[in-house]
Formats: C-alpha cells, structure tokens, sequence
C-alpha cells in the first residue's frame, strides 16, 4: 500500500518538526473587537515599511484579550492586548500570578459613542435624560416611581418625534455597553432625578442607587446586541424605527445609511470629541507585556509607531478613519519609550 | 398497518364491482398517496427554493468581487525624494516609508490628467488622489525595494482605484449616496467618469482577490484570500496526512481483527458519539492540549488541521468500516483458501475493493473540515494576517487565515465594500467544496462495485 507507507512517513515527519518549531518572530495581539481595526491599520502599515513581519491581530473582545495577555510569559502566549476598557484589579492580580508582573498602558485615543437612526427618518436631538426615560426599567413620574409606561419618543418628551422607542444597545459582553450605562443611562437619571428619589428609597446607598439606576426595561423596547456594529446597522435596517448606538468610526463610514443624533446639542465628530463638548466618549487602550519586548524582534518598534504622530496623530490615518487623537499623546511618546509599567490602580 | 389488516379481511368478502372501478376505500388510498407525494414535492420546492435564494443572493453580491476597478498611471521614482544620497543602497531605501511615495502618484494622477485634458472641476489634487487606494503607496515600495535601478525612470504601474471608486463602477455607490457619503463626493464620481473615458481608469479581472493577503479596514480594494486559501490548503494536508492513515488503520483493526467484546462496543459507541460532537466542543480541546499543554503555536495551520483531524477521523472511520463491511466475506474465505495470511487477504484483496469507499468519505469529511470556523475561533484563527506562510512543513507553523474564517472576518468590518469580498470568497469556498464532492462522486460512480 503505497499511499499508506507515504502518509505514514509524512506522519512521522510532521511529528518530528512539531518538536523543532521556529522561534516566533511576529507580534501576537489579541483583544477588542473596538480597537481591531485601528491596530490593523498600523499593523498593516508597520508589516510595509520595516523589514518586520505584519504582526498578528485577533479580535475578542476586551476582557478575553487581557486574560490571554495575562496567561504567563513565554512564545505561544499573546504580546499585547487591546482594549477598549481599563484593565481591571482582578486582571493585574491574575497576570502577577502567573508570572507577568511587568505591563504596561499604552492610551491610544478616544472612541465616540454616536446613536444612530435610518436616513430617511425623522432628525433626533437627545440628552442623556432622554434615554435614561425612554429605556430605563423604573422612572421618576409625577413624583413616585413607576415602571417605565413611555411608548414612543414623544412620551419621553414632547418635541421629539412622534416614533416608537425601539433601541439597539450593545450587549452586556461589549465594552461599549459599560459606556452606555454610565455615561447616558445613569448620567441621565442623575439629570432627570430619579437617581435621588432611588437613593431615598435605597437608604442613601449610593452604589444600590446607580445600580437601579441602569435597570434596562425588559419589554423589548430594548434590543441587546450580541454582535458587532454590522448586525445593529442590519437591524435598523430592517427596522426603520430603530436606533442603534454605534462607534464613531463605524457611522462615519456608513453615512449614506445612517443619520446621526445630537447628544445634548452636540453633533459627535472628532473634533467636538477631541474637545471634551460630546459626553459619551471612552479611551481606547492597549496593554504590553514588558517580558516580550526583547525576545519578540520589532514589539517595541511596533509600540513605538503605533503612538507616533504619523499613525496616531491628528492627521494621520488612525484619525481619517474615526478614531479621536489623544491630546496627551507626546506624554504616552514618552512613557513607551521609557518602557515605563504601569502604576498599580487604586 | 391498519389499512392492511382491514384489506385482508376484505379479501374474502365476495367482491361485487368490477376490478375496473375503483371503490371508495382504493380511491381514499390514492388520494392518501397523491397528497403524500404532493407534500414531498413541496418540501423539494422549498428546498430548492432556499437554495435558489441563498445562492442568488451570493452570486449577486459576491460575483462583481472577481472584478476590480484600476487606474493605470506612469510613475516617476523621483530620486530627490526616494534617494536623495543617491547611493541605491537597500538599506537607506528601506528608510523611505509609504508616506514620501503618496506625493509621487498624487503628481503622476495630476500629470496624466493634464496630458489627456481631463480637468478637475473644482476637485482638488489631494481630493483626486483620493480616487487611489491606499495600498498604492505600499505597491510602489514594494516595487522600488525590488526594483532599486528605476529610480529615476518613469514606470507604468496599475494601481488600485479606492474601495468607494471600484462600488460606483459596481453599483454599490451611487451619485445620491455619494452626496451622503463622507468618504467620497459626486465630484469625485464624476472625475472618475472623466478619467474613465479618458482610459486612464478601467475594470479588468481581478486576480488580486485570489493571491494577495486581506487588508485592513482602510482598503477592502486590496484585500484578498492569499492567505486563507494557502491557509486552508495547509490545514487540509495535515488533515489528510493524518487522518486517513489513522482512521484507515483504526478500521481495519476493529473490523477485521479486533475481538467482539465489551471494550470494543464501548470503543463503537464512542466513535459514533464523537462524530455527532459538535465541532466547538474540538476548538475547547484543541486550545487546552496542543497549545497550552505541547506549547505549538498561536494562528497556526499545524494547530487547525490537529484540531480538524480529530473532527474528521471519526467520519473516515465509520465510512472506511462501512466500505470493509461491504466487501463480501467470499474474497476474504477464498483469499485464506488459497494460504493467504490474514493480513495478505486484507491488504492484497479487501482494502483494494474498499478503497473508493474509504476516499469518498474521506473526501467528504475533508470537505467538512474546509468549511469549519467554530474550532479555528479558539485557536486564534481568526485573526488579521497579512504575511504569506512559507512553504511546509515550516509554514505549518506559522499564522495563517483559512476560508471560513476570511468570511466571518470581512462580514464584521465596518466598511460595505467588505460584504462583497465576504460573498466573493463564498463563492470560492462553495467552488472548493463542490469540487470536492464532484471527485467523491465521481470516484464511487467510476471505482465502486456492487455485490
């Protein structure tokens, strides 16, 4: 049987060079499906014009990039992690334990949160009030509090359109949802005073408060998506009384679909982000394994480019395509290059 | 059951009509038979149906990615800006980034639309680059690293029109979206309509989709399934290196000489249970023995064809046992008649006669593992990978992308044009499998015999 003594020799051939497997000699970065993109542009960038390779970017999702980054030290765990949320305690703990003590915060930018309706429908101009009323699961109404009977926009508030609520929200394993509940959601119940009326009822417990306070309404009024920012843009498609809530970056490319809301009289673009006047915006990230960046040929040129004015600053790709440029960014030039790690959060 | 009963009772009644005529209870059954095959012919029509419209839907998205929008432009590699020791020494030029070849075709667009009269109307140079992909920069590079003795010559190059050029010219875009469109104004429609007549800007075949590697969000036009498909390929070598001979050997131990008892059943069992896993379930095993356990590489084709072995070999043995089993014990009888050993009666006489079953349902269960993402999601394929593997074994090692995964990919970028790559690279990946299937068909009409 010829074709069997053949596969038996490649068999055994393939087991023999599983055990002299080359050192890696590309970048390794995993997390944020966010950020993805933004790291893709420099990778692609970075793999053109050094004689390094492209490095290797997966996406996620934040919390499953920083656990990989955290798995330990050596060659077949990850370099960097992208995230578009802080590294949190127990992340640091879970890297110290195995072994990766060194790591460090590098802030790229900022990313807008826009909220997005059809093209052809009717123009919005919310505030954070607004959405904390119309998706909330208890509000403040005449005083007592009662779960949510708003139906449509014009429910909410009189000169919104008359439009059934109908809000596709990120799901609770996206970044971008932690955002949305803090910064429209319980900043719009603080506005509108429910937040002291639940913290009345609460016993002045302040983090039982917020903690209502975010209650989404589970009628259906609310749509979690699971998915990434094509399925919303799918379902507000197909629904044209949807509003989606989307990153910057992904409606400035879908502008002939989408139109844009205000969000307490500001129009979101890089700039009214840049300036801090548009509220619902987060810093993008990316975490370093200090152990690697000798042993993986190119990590810190890599870290080095990814913030340098070229890729990263106002007027360099990663701005073009939505990301808003850290006005702080010659700071963080600096600190990468000093391969500073970061401060144990407090 | 029932119908039967009562017929037979009937049978020794005295039968009074003509045989001709039918009666109640025969008419009842004919009607019960007509319905049935017209409920079979409907669940064939929506089938056929669903398949119409998924395919459609594909083609119609997906087919106009096989072709692609380019603007032919003669370059000068001016020395002042790419060599400005004028030494040609690798090294320094390596020094030049993307970013100082930009303004070389910024001037050659300007250059040639003022050589064939095509005026701008109000759109401005930086505006009219605009119509060149952004991979453009990175192709010149690539050319003048190679090429070092050009500098200083002029050279025709066909560079790729930007991602929103190549959707006017396919229908994706349109005058009225454009006017809604940030990235692109119907000025710029329009200077693209002026250099097409021009000939500076033309469609032609895309050969791109099928060699170069995906691209990043910026610039869907350069993307491409370079690396999925070598991706891909490596991934179904060791699979088929492994597999077959495993399952092959794994077969013919259970079927022809292993004892029927307890532990056997059990081992039976387990195989049939095994192929029903869900393929997830492998990715989970995958990660925790051959990466965190024997340490072989993230993205790695060696890893996904590990990981797809153990999805297909149960597959290739229960077909390869089926195809032993179908082999008539005569041969076997006759082959140890005539003081053939056992090994000599299988190897000589069954496994020959077995051979087209085995291929075909190892063809089929490769063709499975071609079209599997689910496992890969664990193993960190699915990633962005843009460097081409080298050649094997040592490219078994190294990143790499596969089909399935190129279209889960593209399907979640932001930018429209990729949902035309995704289908397009449907279409190649349907074309894979239904070659696939096409040979296991061919090879059970030609080879398989019948007792």
């Amino acid at each position: 049987m010829n074709i069997l003594k053949l596969s038996a020799a490649a068999l055994v051939a393939s087991v023999a060079f599983s055990g002299a497997a080359a050192a890696r000699d590309q970048i390794q970065i995993a997390g944020s499906s966010t950020v993805l993109p933004y790291a893709s542009i420099v990778a692609e960038a970075f793999g053109e014009n050094t004689k390094h390779p492209t490095p290797v970017v997966e996406s996620g999702g934040s919390g499953a990039g920083r656990k990989k980054l955290c798995e330990g030290v050596g060659e077949n765990t990850i370099d960097i992690a992208n995230s578009s949320s802080r590294i949190s305690k127990a992340d640091i703990e879970l890297c110290a334990k195995n072994g990766v003590t060194e790591i460090q915060e590098v802030r790229i930018g900022y990313d807008g949160i826009v909220f997005a309706s059809d093209i052809k429908g009717p123009k919005f101009a919310f505030t954070q009030a607004d959405w904390h009323k119309a998706l909330a699961a208890k509000i403040l109404k005449d005083g007592k509090l009662v779960d949510n009977p708003n139906k449509t926009w014009k429910d909410v508030r009189a000169d919104l359109p008359n439009q059934p609520i109908l809000a596709f929200i990120p799901g609770t394993k996206h970044g971008t949802r932690e955002v949305f509940d803090e910064k429209v959601i319980i900043d719009g119940c603080k506005e509108d005073g429910t937040y002291d009326a639940l913290l009345a009822a609460n016993n002045n417990d302040k983090s039982a408060a917020s903690k209502a306070c975010g209650a989404i309404r589970t009628d259906g009024v609310a749509v979690d998506i699971d998915g990434d920012y094509t399925e919303t843009l799918a379902r507000v498609d197909a629904n044209k009384n949807g509003i989606g809530v989307f990153g910057l970056s992904f409606y400035q490319n879908n502008t002939d679909k989408l139109q844009v809301a205000t969000m307490a009289g500001i129009e979101p673009s890089v700039e009214t982000i840049a300036a801090g006047k548009y509220p619902v915006s987060r810093p993008l990230y990316f975490y370093v394994k200090n152990a690697h960046l000798d042993v993986i040929p190119g990590m810190q040129e890599y870290v080095e480019f990814f913030v340098s004015d070229e890729m990263a600053g106002p007027n360099g790709p990663l701005a073009a395509y939505g990301l808003v440029s850290d006005p702080e960014l010659k700071k963080t030039q600096e600190a990468v290059k000093a391969r500073k790690p970061m401060a144990p959060l407090k | 059951m029932t119908d039967m009963t009562v017929s037979g009772a009937s049978v020794a009644m005295p039968r009074t009509k003509s045989l001709l005529q039918l009666d109640e209870r025969t008419r009842r059954r004919n009607a019960s038979e007509a319905r049935f095959r017209m409920i079979g012919f409907l669940a064939v029509l929506i089938g056929v149906f669903a398949l119409v419209f998924l395919l459609g839907s594909i083609l119609s998205n997906g087919l106009s990615s096989f072709r692609q929008t380019y603007i032919s432009l003669d370059i000068f590699l001016d020395p002042a800006r790419l060599d400005k020791a004028g030494t040609r020494d690798p090294a320094e030029l390596a020094k030049i980034t993307t970013f100082s070849y930009a303004p070389l075709i910024e001037k050659a667009l300007a250059d040639a639309m003022a050589a064939k009269g095509v005026s701008g109307d109000g759109v401005s140079v930086k505006a009219a680059a605009e119509l060149i992909s952004k991979e453009a920069p990175a192709d010149l590079r690539r050319y003048v690293l190679a090429h070092p003795q050009a500098i200083g010559t002029k050279v025709n190059f066909d560079l790729l029109a930007s991602g929103r050029i190549d959707g006017y010219y396919k229908g994706r875009v349109t005058m009225e979206s454009a006017e809604l469109d940030r990235n692109i104004s119907p000025a710029q429609l329009q200077l693209a309509d002026k250099l097409k007549a021009a000939g500076i800007l033309g469609t032609h075949f895309n050969w791109g989709f099928f060699t170069a590697p995906d691209a990043s969000d910026t610039r869907p036009e350069a993307s491409g399934l370079g690396v999925a498909i070598l991706g891909s390929a490596y991934m179904m070598i060791i699979v088929l290196v492994l597999s077959l001979p495993l399952g092959v050997a794994s077969s013919i131990y259970l079927e022809e000489f292993a004892p029927q008892n307890r532990l056997t059943d059990l081992i039976e069992v387990n195989i049939a249970n095994l192929a029903a896993v869900p393929s997830v379930v492998f990715g989970i095993l995958g990660l925790a023995a051959f990466i965190n356990f024997a340490g072989l590489p993230q993205s790695a084709p060696v890893v996904g064809g590990l990981v797809l072995t153990l999805m297909t070999l149960p597959t290739i043995i229960i077909a390869t046992r089926a195809a032993l089993k179908s082999v008539p014990p005569s041969i076997r009888d006759a082959a140890l008649g005539v003081g053939a050993s056992k090994m000599q009666a299988i190897f000589h006489h069954v496994l020959p006669l077995a051979m087209p079953g085995i291929l075909t349902g190892t063809i089929i269960g490769l063709a499975r593992a071609l079209g599997e993402t689910a496992p890969l999601l664990l193993i960190g394929m699915v990633a962005f990978v843009r460097d081409y593997p080298a050649g094997p074994p040592e490219g078994f090692f190294d990143p790499a992308s596969a089909l399935p995964v190129q279209v889960y990919n593209w399907t979640q970028r932001g930018d429209p044009a990729f949902i035309e790559r995704a289908s397009g690279a449907i279409i190649v990946l349907l074309v894979f499998l239904i070659l696939m299937n096409l040979s296991a068909i061919i090879l059970r009409r030609r080879y398989e015999r019948r007792w």
